[in-house]
């Protein structure tokens, strides 16, 4: 913190202010307080389309130290909402840094706050879940009950579509690193750069698609498989891709879903979902896999779920399906797969970034599904 | 995967001595093991010869067995006990060297022993550097250009192909022991043949220099199921280069992109899953081109290290004790995480604070010693502190060193320096260079050239000039506003500091009312392993300052149970170390028993003390009176605080009574007035007048004047040293006038406020240590030991006995009374130390400690009494009499009246020279003195003396030689009385050579011996020898002496003569004795050892026949 601070606060729905230090771009900025507990990977966090309308509190409280490089972006732009720090790093060190933290915030206009007591911020948030808030400073900065009552006025995240604000406007295609083994159609409602590039470096020719895609255009690429991708927002309002997904089952082409596409098949199996109190949303979190009761580290950040249990079976418009993976800290449904149907989903992000790489493999485990319904389309294509 | 259903009774294996380079880490893991597999059901024996340790209290195992570790004890241990598995994965490079070398010899399949928590192929691949490496390219991974050499032959010819700079590493050593970086042929050729000798393996690795690279370390777990978690990174402050062990590190990594960190963590995940780590913990140390991101691998412990002690404290994931649970068939997730409660051990930790470790070195104790940080790791302790950000952590830790600098800005600059200057002290890696990082800023070098300097990475030498900035900024400040002070307090400034830049404010505790008065205060958080993702269950708590003034506190409210704070012994140096902190321990463990709340303060990671587990609530604090004051503060505001205990922890804590009494705060024992009686010349002479004891005549001077005048009354010999030391500091034995007048010279200015003491200085005297416990009304005297080496050699790197072997009953009457009177006199409430020198008969008394000394753990064992945790007691109200009716203490007679078949145990110090050189690459002198050498201490117990001694020497040194070639070169004053017991050695077959002088005296007395020339002959000597004769140091750097007798020539100053002697014994490993009485102890173990009566029994077996014997 410098001696020369602008004052800036984050207001929290039930009223409790957080006074700090502007940080980044002021203004004011709104949307959900959620904490993110990952202690590398600040880069990929802003830039993950799931944080659209979030404001992010980071726990780790030394921020920026490796300033921002143009390598790491999961996506074009920063998306939070807002950022929380404690500790801005003053001078970045890196060899692949290419400007300070504070300066791409400011550059993409991202409202933040620093100096404040983060640790105190998510007890708060983790005792009375996470909720609406904002972040104020310069001429944003006003009397406190104008603040609460900005807040008070904003949209709750429960119920919220924002799939469409992140996903992109047209069509484009990842190709395949070497030989063009399969061609995937990729369902962007929120989709990090990694993912791709996971697929990608397996031999798969990736079409990234709007929100909105129908049905048709799925087809229309001549897809070997489907991926639902991560995303923001409520789960429940995604009847469009929900319907999409339940025409992808029925045609029994390979499906893999991450994060908000879990809980797309999820619904479109006829399980519920739920909003957490205060989600996951980190870098550490064990997962087991029921079939071999092996952990993987993951890296998580949802802030809904899937209604399930560890382990269990359940029949749906599919034939039988089970939750096949549960968070080893809270039970949390983890990952869902179809016994009939070429199809699995995982809460988590195998594409990690920010994270470990201990889910890797499941991206393996999708062109195995796709394998074992040869020949592909793209492989017929080039017959 | 649930416990393992075939494994009955586990043998585990401890570390031994302290050592550097593998210090009380190991009892941490240790004792942590021994409860979780005693927990499990499972009958746990275990062998230790450092009796300083809580695994070794016998109700950590069901058999304890203090003796050497040693392959040879261990089999015995095995016989004895037929365990069905092994674990030695916690007991550090010892008790793996002694793993491998049992399965080697056939004696764990002869037993049908299983090794648990690492085979010997996973233990092999790991540690041979060359397999290691093979394995890290097959897993794509990258390392050092390297080769492995077995002989200066290859050694030549590798560095030929790679280039100077190397670094050389023999294998199989700890710590790093006889590694370094070369520049030049010369620095070669001397570092690669020490190395080879040192490998016991003869074989070294000479490496492509990755010095100046950035140093990152990563803690891992891998269970049997292959599940395996990263529990914490930690990167170094000091560049490659300087050993870890050496470095400042901080946790976790500061400057890595979640890309590298990542990529550093698959490498790790699979170079341990090659290396076949089936269970527990491993450490993997890395190193990144700070200009490309290159990251090779460097190395691997397979086995629980230091470094997991550190990261264990640091996030408060308890690494040995979930490895231990490991090695018995569990899973990750099936071991739940004790401080959430909710969450699995399979959850990786993630912090919200971070945590910076600061070495303690010990260079003043080694005066020629090569301060130049190296690989080799030097430094003898080590201080944690938690904190929001590394400024404050790094204020912290700097502040828990106990040095005379406690932070920047604290001592003056060194005269004359400048920019320049300070950027060439940068560029070699010394003790206290982070003061030298923030100077260079200061006085104007860029952060450029401090990072060209020095190689520390540019984001931590910004955070040094954060703190600078703000310190200047509180320099130059009109008024010092609350906002301001908050922040600089948030910066890591003690209020030491602030005083040092704001004289106006009259000294820290100016500071601390303007504090007090604008309401600015340290808030304490937790260390709950997950960034408060989840509540904690375990009071784990550090100080921070929030720039928030409403910022919360989570110590938790506690009405119910009256508090007790006990205040432990900060970071381990010589003359401090573990056996402080097994008194804290023993404290918590009674005070808990006893219905108070135990609230443990210390900053020592390596410690019992500091895990979790041992005390009700722990703060991981620096031990400074400020700091103290406000763990106080918010225990007030949770509680009652019934009582401080300052007494078990050593002179860290007990320097703190008077100001925290002063403070209002309850200490409790000993009052503070108390312990001044005992630590003020004058008034302690006063005691001892009023009870009509005998003490050497001393006088206090200021000047050399003084000094002399004193000297001259009392006579030459004196003892001279600085008043108000622990560890004999600055304490020297004086023979003449110019001597005196050339330490008076160095000593003034080590402490200028305070005199120097002059004591006559008993010749040949019998020194006796005694430990007692008085409540006011009833002294218990604890245990009366008896020095083998003669007075004059300090305490702790005496041998000594106990029972004492030599002393009447009358004696021990004598030191009854004369105790007793000293306790009464002082006004101790707890423990007393009392040193004592019987000369013809008359006990002279040499000092009282008014606390708990670094022989408790020693007198507790070898008597069966927990001397500690009855002090403990005795000073929160319990008499000694109602402790006797509680079983706590024996019904009646205690230490001094032990039954005349009790066992005998021998406490042997072990000396750290082999570690030094000096900067042209010679050992550094072994001669032992008045002031304090040794790291750590082995205990030899058994029925008769001349077994217990050879034990002690086992355990510390290797064996005693039981055939073979003896050298002999005494002092004239010394060769009467060696005479017989040399003889006696040439009676049982030793080949005896000697020096001219020695010989001639031998001989005459129908000893047989062989005559060998002195390195450096003086021409004038006496003593000339054939020119053809062998050199004694060539002959023995050779391998053709199996020990040696070397007593100091003259009797002035620094004594040189039998120098090269005796570090080239050092060199070579083999028992060196210096002393008469060492020398006639060392016979009567040869001679247990050659009639073979050296058998094993454990703790509790000798315990027994004690209680039923008394």
């Amino acid at each position: 913190m410098s001696a020369t601070r602008t004052p800036a606060a984050l207001v929290l729905e039930d009223g409790r202010i957080f006074r700090g230090s502007a940080y980044g771009a002021r203004g004011r900025t709104l949307g959900e307080v959620v904490f993110c507990t990952g202690m590398t990977g600040y880069q990929e966090t802003l830039t993950d389309p799931s944080y659209r309308r979030q404001i992010v509190v980071q726990t780790a409280p030394q921020i920026g130290n490796t300033g921002w490089n143009d390598e790491d972006d999961e996506s074009s732009r920063i998306w939070v909402a807002g950022y929380v720090v404690r500790d801005p790093a003053r001078t970045p060190s890196s060899w692949r840094s290419k400007r300070g933290l504070d300066e791409e915030l400011a550059a993409q206009d991202v409202v933040g706050i620093s100096d404040v007591d983060t640790r105190t911020l998510t007890r708060h948030i983790r005792e009375h879940g996470a909720m609406r808030a904002g972040v104020f400073s310069g001429d944003g900065l006003v009397a406190d009950d104008e603040m609460v009552a900005a807040v008070a006025a904003s949209p709750a995240m429960a119920g919220a579509d924002l799939a469409g604000e992140v996903t992109t406007a047209r069509p484009y295609v990842v190709p395949a690193v070497g030989e063009t083994r399969f061609r995937v159609a990729a369902l962007d409602l929120g989709i990090k750069a990694n993912t791709p590039r996971q697929l990608a470096r397996r031999g798969i020719e990736v079409h990234v698609l709007p929100a909105t895609s129908t049905v048709d255009d799925l087809l229309a690429v001549g897809a070997d498989g489907v991926f639902l991708s991560n995303g923001p927002g409520d789960p429940e309002t995604q009847s469009h891709a929900i319907e999409l997904t339940k025409a992808t089952l029925q045609r029994e082409i390979p499906l893999f879903g991450i994060c908000f596409g879990n809980q797309i098949l999820g619904r479109a199996l006829g399980l519920g979902t739920y909003k957490m109190r205060y989600g996951h949303r980190g870098i550490n979190i064990p997962v087991i896999d029921a079939a071999t009761g092996r952990v993987a580290i993951t890296a998580q950040n949802h802030g809904f779920a899937l209604e399930g249990e560890p382990g269990g079976r359940f029949d749906s418009p599919f034939g039988t399906a089970e939750v096949s993976h549960h968070c080893a800290n809270d039970g949390t449904v983890e990952g869902l797969r179809c016994v009939d149907v070429p199809a699995f989903s995982v809460q988590y992000h195998p594409e990690a970034a920010a994270g470990p790489h201990d889910a890797n493999p499941l991206f393996d485990d999708f062109v195995s599904l796709m394998q074992n319904r040869r020949p592909s389309t793209a492989q017929e294509a080039r017959q | 995967m649930p416990k393992r259903t075939d494994i009955e009774h586990v043998l585990v294996i401890g570390s031994g001595p302290i050592v550097i380079g593998q210090a009380a880490e190991f009892d941490y893991s240790g004792t942590q093991a021994c409860r979780v597999l005693r927990q499990e059901g499972l009958r746990v024996s275990l062998i230790n010869s450092n009796p300083a340790t809580i695994m070794t209290d016998p109700e950590f195992a069901d058999s304890t067995y203090i003796e050497p570790v040693t392959p040879e004890f261990v089999e015995k241990v095995i016989a004895a006990e037929r365990p069905d598995a092994l674990l030695a994965t916690l007991g550090g490079q010892t008790a793996l060297n002694c793993a491998v070398a049992l399965h080697e010899n056939g004696v764990l399949e002869k037993y049908g022993v299983e090794l648990i928590g690492a085979d010997i192929d996973a233990i092999q691949r790991g540690e041979d550097r060359q397999k290691f490496k093979d394995i890290v390219r097959q897993v794509g991974g990258d390392v050092p250009r390297s080769a492995v050499c077995h002989s200066m032959a290859e050694v030549r010819q590798t560095v030929a192909e790679v280039g100077l700079p190397v670094v050389i590493r023999p294998s199989f050593t700890m710590g790093g022991l006889g590694s370094g970086m070369v520049h030049t042929e010369e620095e070669m050729e001397r570092l690669a043949s020490l190395g080879l000798e040192e490998s016991p393996v003869t074989e070294v690795l000479i490496e492509e220099s990755v010095l100046g690279w950035k140093e990152y370390e990563l803690e891992l777990m891998r269970d049997g199921h292959d599940n395996v978690v990263v529990v914490c990174s930690i990167e170094n402050f000091d560049a490659m280069g300087v050993h870890t062990g050496d470095s400042i590190t901080v946790a976790p990594s500061m400057t890595l992109t979640d890309r590298e960190y990542q990529h550093m963590r698959d490498v790790g995940i699979d170079v341990l899953r090659a290396v076949g780590v089936e269970t527990g913990g491993c450490n993997i140390q890395f190193a990144i081109n700070p200009v490309d991101g290159r990251m090779v691998v460097i190395e691997m412990n397979p086995r629980v290290s230091r470094s997991s002690a550190l990261a264990s404290k640091a996030t408060g994931f308890p690494i040995a004790k979930i490895a231990a649970r490991l090695a018995i068939g569990y899973t990750l997730d099936e071991i739940s995480n004790d401080i959430t409660g909710e969450t699995p051990a399979s959850f990786e930790p993630t912090l919200d604070y971070v945590v910076v470790k600061v070495p303690r070195f010990a260079f003043e104790k080694f005066p020629g010693a090569d301060p130049e940080l190296t690989t080799t790791m030097k430094s003898v302790g080590e201080a944690m502190a938690i904190g929001r950000s590394f400024p404050e952590a790094l204020g912290k830790a700097m502040r828990s060193m106990e040095t005379k600098r406690v932070g920047f800005w604290t001592r003056p600059d060194p005269e004359g320096a400048t920019a320049e200057s300070t950027l060439d002290e940068l560029r070699t890696p010394h003790d206290g260079r982070i003061y030298a990082v923030e100077r260079a800023l200061r006085l104007g070098a860029t952060p450029e050239q401090v990072q060209r300097a020095s190689g520390v990475d540019p984001w931590f030498i910004d955070q040094i000039a954060l703190i600078g900035e703000v310190g200047a900024e509180v320099r130059d400040a009109p008024v010092l506003s609350g906002d301001l002070l908050r922040r600089a307090k948030r910066t890591g400034l003690s209020d030491r500091q602030i005083a040092a830049l704001r004289p106006e404010l009259a000294g820290e505790d100016g500071v601390r009312s303007l504090r007090q008065r604008l309401g600015v205060h340290p808030v304490f958080k937790t260390v709950d392993t997950c960034a408060a993702e989840f509540a904690a269950r375990t009071p784990y708590h550090y100080s921070a300052y929030e720039a928030d003034p409403g910022a919360e506190t989570e110590v938790s409210p506690q009405p119910d149970k009256p508090k007790v704070l006990i205040l432990g012994s900060g970071p381990n140096r010589i003359g401090q170390g573990i056996e402080f902190d097994y008194s804290c321990v023993h404290a918590a463990l009674a005070l808990r028993e006893a219905g108070f709340e135990a609230v443990m303060v210390n900053c020592n990671p390596e410690t019992v003390s500091t895990d979790y587990d041992t005390s009700d609530r722990l703060y991981f604090e620096p031990l400074t009176f400020e700091d103290v004051l406000e763990v106080v503060r918010a225990e007030q505001e949770s509680g009652t605080v019934a009582g401080v205990i300052v007494q078990l922890g050593g002179q860290t804590p007990l320097g703190l009574a008077q100001r925290l009494s002063d403070a209002g705060v309850p200490v409790v024992g000993t009052p503070p007035e108390a312990i001044n009686h005992a630590e003020d010349r004058g008034a302690f002479g006063d005691v001892l007048t009023g009870a009509g004891l005998p003490a050497p005549k001393y006088g206090t001077a200021t000047s050399f004047e003084g000094a002399k005048q004193i000297a001259d009354e009392i006579g030459y010999p004196v003892l001279v040293r600085p008043s108000y030391v622990l560890g004999g500091r600055g304490m020297e034995i004086v023979y003449d006038e110019s001597s005196l007048e050339n330490y008076i010279a160095r000593a003034t200015e080590v402490t200028p406020e305070h005199p120097v003491l002059v004591d006559r200085f008993l010749d040949d005297a019998i020194e006796i240590d005694v430990d007692a416990l008085y409540d006011g009304e009833e002294l218990f005297l604890g245990g009366v030991m008896e020095h083998i080496e003669e007075a004059g050699v300090h305490s702790g790197d005496s041998a000594c006995a106990l029972p004492p072997i030599t002393l009447g009953r009358t004696d021990l009457e004598q030191v009854r009374r004369s105790t007793e009177a000293i306790a009464r006199g002082v006004g101790v409430r707890g423990l007393l130390n009392v040193q004592y020198a019987l000369k013809d008969d008359v006990l002279y008394v040499l000092e009282a400690n008014p606390r708990a000394s670094r022989t408790v753990p020693f007198v507790s064992k070898a008597t069966a009494v927990p001397l500690a945790k009855a002090a403990s007691l005795v000073m929160t109200g319990s008499s000694i009499k109602a402790l006797r009716g509680r079983g706590v203490l024996p019904a009646e007679g205690d230490g001094g009246d032990l039954p005349v078949d009790a066992p005998v145990a021998v406490k042997e110090a072990v000396l750290p020279f082999h570690r030094f050189r000096t900067p042209e690459g010679h050992g550094v002198d072994s001669l032992l003195g008045p002031e304090m050498k040794s790291t750590g201490e082995v205990m030899g117990v058994d029925t008769a003396f001349g077994t217990a001694f050879a034990k002690s020497q086992s355990g510390s040194y290797g064996s005693l030689p039981t055939s073979g070639t003896v050298f002999v070169s005494v002092a004239n004053r010394d060769k009467r009385s060696l005479v017989f017991p040399v003889k006696r050695l040439a009676d049982l077959g030793f080949e005896v050579v000697a020096t001219a002088g020695t010989a001639e005296v031998l001989r005459r007395n129908g000893v047989p011996c062989g005559v060998v020339r002195k390195q450096h002959e003086d021409a004038d000597a006496p003593e000339t020898t054939d020119p053809d004769a062998p050199n004694i140091v060539d002959l023995i750097l050779d391998g053709g002496v199996d020990m040696v007798i070397n007593t100091p020539y003259g009797n002035s100053g620094p004594r040189i003569d039998g120098y090269e002697i005796r570090t080239a014994a050092v060199t070579r490993g083999i028992p060196c004795v210096t002393t008469v009485q060492g020398a006639s102890a060392a016979v009567h173990g040869i001679e247990a050892m050659i009639r073979g009566d050296v058998g094993v029994r454990s703790l509790q077996r000798l315990q027994a026949s004690l209680r039923d014997g008394s």
